[in-house]
C-alpha cells in the first residue's frame, strides 16, 4: 500500500511563496491502477514525484511498503527506488544507447551480472512487445515505441509500484490506447500497482480503478471506477481505420 | 614572387630539425590532452555538479572552482608561463625544456577543457538525470552512466576544439626552451629570414589542425546517436 500522509510542499517564487501541495492525504490500494487528475499546475506531478521522493515534501509522510521514504538515508532510499518504476511524458531515454542498452541501465547500476541482465532485458522487451527493436537506437522509434522502451526499463527491477507522469500526453489517441493496454496488462499479469498522473479524462476512464482529483494543490475529490476489460493480447491492436470507425462514430462509406 | 620549389627544397634541407620540432609539439600537446582528460574532465564535471540547482549544489566549491578556471584563463599565456616557473621547477626539477614547458600548458589545458565539459553537461536534458534518480542511481552512477553517455559527442568536440588551442599555445613555448614547430618557424624562418621555411611550417600546422578537427568531428558524429 502506498499512502501520502498530510504532505505539503511550497516553493519560493519571486517575492511570494507558491504552495504546490497543501496537506494532501492519499491512499493507493495495492494492485490497483490509480489516477490523479487535475488541471495544469494543480500539483499532481509534484504529488506523484513525492511517491519516490524525487520531490521531498516539506511536511508529511510517504509510506511505501511499510516504510516512510522521507526519513530513509540516501543509500536506503536508492534501494527502495529500485522497487518503484517511473515513466515520463518525454520518455527520458538515453538516446546514445540502444533499446536494450536502455533497459539494461538500471540492472547495470545494481551490479547485476551480464548474463542475467541479458535475459531480463529480453524478457522486459518481449513483455512490452518490442523484442525485435533491441539493437536500434531510440531516435529510430516512434513516440509510442519509445514509451514502451521506457516502460520496459521501469520494469527491469520487477517493481511493485509503477509511477506514470503524463505517460500519454505527447502521444496520439491510437498510441495512447496502445500504451494504456500495456499498463493494464502489467497491472493484471504482474500485479504491479500503478499510479497515473494525467489531465486526460479518457485515460482515467479507460484504465483506472480509482481516481483522485487535485486542484490548486489540494485533493478535492475521489472516485471509484468500473474498469473496462480491455484487450488481453496487447500485440493485437485494431487498425487506425477500425479505431476511427469505432471510437469517433464514423460510418463506412 | 613566392618560390614553391625553394620552399620544398628548404623543407627537405631542414627535415631532421622539423621532425624533431614536430616531435616536441606532439609531446607538449599530448601531455596537455592527457591533462585535459585526466584532470579537466573531473574538474568540468565538478563545475557542473556544484552549480546552482544541480546534484551537488555547493556555493563555496562552485566559487572556488570557477575562480580557478577564470583566473587561469584570464592570464596572457606568455605571462602564465613565466609566472609559473617556480611551480614548474618544483614539479619537474627544471624550468627549461619540452617537459617543463608542458606544465603551464597542462594547467591551461585543464582550465580550457573543464569549461567545455561543463557546457556539454549542461546540454543534457534535465529529465535524463531525473530518470536516473528514479532508478536509484548514485551520483557517480548518474555521471558515468547517464551524463557522460548523453554528452559524449559534445565532450569529444570540446576536446577537439581544446586540442587545437593547445597546439596554438604550444607555439610560444620557445621562451622556456620548449621547442616545437612554432619555435622552429620563428627561429629558423623568421629570425633568419628564410621566409619559405616559415611558410612550409605554417602549411604543416594547417594540415595538422585540419587532421585533428577532421578526426574529432568524425568521432563525435559516430558517437552521436541522438
Amino acid at each position: 500500500m502506498i499512502s501520502l500522509q498530510e504532505v505539503s510542499k511550497s516553493y519560493k517564487s519571486g517575492e511570494g511563496i507558491f504552495e504546490a501541495v497543501q496537506s494532501v492525504s492519499l491512499t493507493v490500494r495495492e494492485g490497483t491502477i490509480h489516477g490523479i487528475i487535475g488541471p495544469s499546475g494543480a500539483g499532481k506531478s509534484t504529488l506523484l514525484r513525492m511517491m519516490n521522493v524525487l520531490e521531498l515534501p516539506d511536511q508529511g509522510k510517504v509510506m511505501v511498503g511499510g516504510k516512510d521514504l522521507t526519513t530513509l538515508p540516501e543509500k536506503e532510499l536508492r534501494l527502495a527506488r529500485r522497487s518503484i518504476g517511473m515513466i515520463f511524458q518525454q520518455f527520458h531515454l538515453l538516446n546514445n544507447r540502444t533499446v536494450s542498452g536502455n533497459v539494461s541501465v538500471p540492472l547495470e547500476l545494481a551490479g547485476i551480472g551480464k548474463k542475467q541482465r541479458k535475459e531480463r532485458v529480453q524478457e522486459c522487451l518481449k513483455f512490452v512487445g518490442l523484442p525485435d527493436k533491441a539493437r536500434q537506437y531510440p531516435a529510430m522509434l516512434s513516440g509510442g515505441q519509445k514509451q514502451r522502451v521506457a516502460i520496459a526499463r521501469a520494469l527491469a527491477h520487477r517493481p511493485s509500484l509503477l509511477l506514470c507522469d503524463e505517460p500519454t500526453s505527447s502521444l496520439d489517441p491510437g498510441t495512447t490506447a496502445e500504451i494504456l493496454d500495456v499498463l493494464r496488462h502489467i497491472n493484471k499479469t504482474l500485479g504491479v500497482t500503478i499510479v497515473i498522473v494525467t489531465h486526460e479524462m479518457d485515460v482515467v476512464k479507460e484504465v483506472c480503478h480509482a481516481v483522485s482529483v487535485v486542484e490548486q494543490g489540494r485533493l478535492t475529490d475521489g472516485f471509484e471506477l468500473e474498469v473496462r476489460p480491455g484487450k488481453s493480447d496487447i500485440t493485437q491492436r485494431p487498425s487506425y481505420r477500425e479505431q476511427l470507425l469505432g471510437k469517433a462514430g464514423m460510418r463506412d462509406v | 614572387m613566392f618560390d614553391f620549389s625553394l620552399m620544398l627544397e628548404k623543407f627537405m634541407e631542414y627535415r631532421t630539425q622539423i621532425a624533431e620540432a614536430v616531435g616536441e609539439t606532439f609531446l607538449m600537446v599530448g601531455i596537455s590532452v592527457l591533462a585535459a582528460i585526466l584532470l579537466g574532465l573531473p574538474l568540468g564535471t565538478m563545475l557542473f555538479l556544484t552549480a546552482k540547482g544541480q546534484l551537488r549544489e555547493n556555493v563555496t566549491w562552485s566559487v572556488i572552482l570557477n575562480g580557478f578556471v577564470n583566473v587561469v584563463r584570464s592570464f596572457p599565456f606568455l605571462l602564465l608561463v613565466v609566472f609559473m616557473i617556480p611551480v614548474t621547477r618544483f614539479l619537474v626539477g627544471t624550468a627549461i625544456g619540452t617537459v617543463a614547458a608542458s606544465v603551464p600548458l597542462g594547467i591551461v589545458s585543464i582550465a580550457i577543457y573543464a569549461r567545455q565539459v561543463e557546457q556539454s553537461l549542461f546540454e543534457v536534458p534535465r529529465g535524463v538525470v531525473e530518470a536516473a534518480q528514479s532508478m536509484g542511481a548514485s551520483k557517480l552512477g548518474i555521471v558515468c552512466k547517464f551524463l557522460f553517455v548523453e554528452a559524449r559527442s559534445g565532450l569529444v568536440l570540446g576536446l577537439t576544439t581544446s586540442t587545437i588551442s593547445f597546439i596554438s599555445y604550444s607555439t610560444v613555448m620557445g621562451v622556456v626552451g620548449g621547442g616545437g614547430v612554432g619555435d622552429f618557424a620563428i627561429r629558423y624562418g623568421y629570425q633568419r629570414f628564410e621566409t619559405e621555411l616559415m611558410a612550409a611550417v605554417i602549411i604543416l600546422m594547417i594540415i595538422l589542425v585540419q587532421l585533428v578537427q577532421f578526426a574529432g568531428s568524425m568521432i563525435s558524429r559516430w558517437l552521436d546517436k541522438r
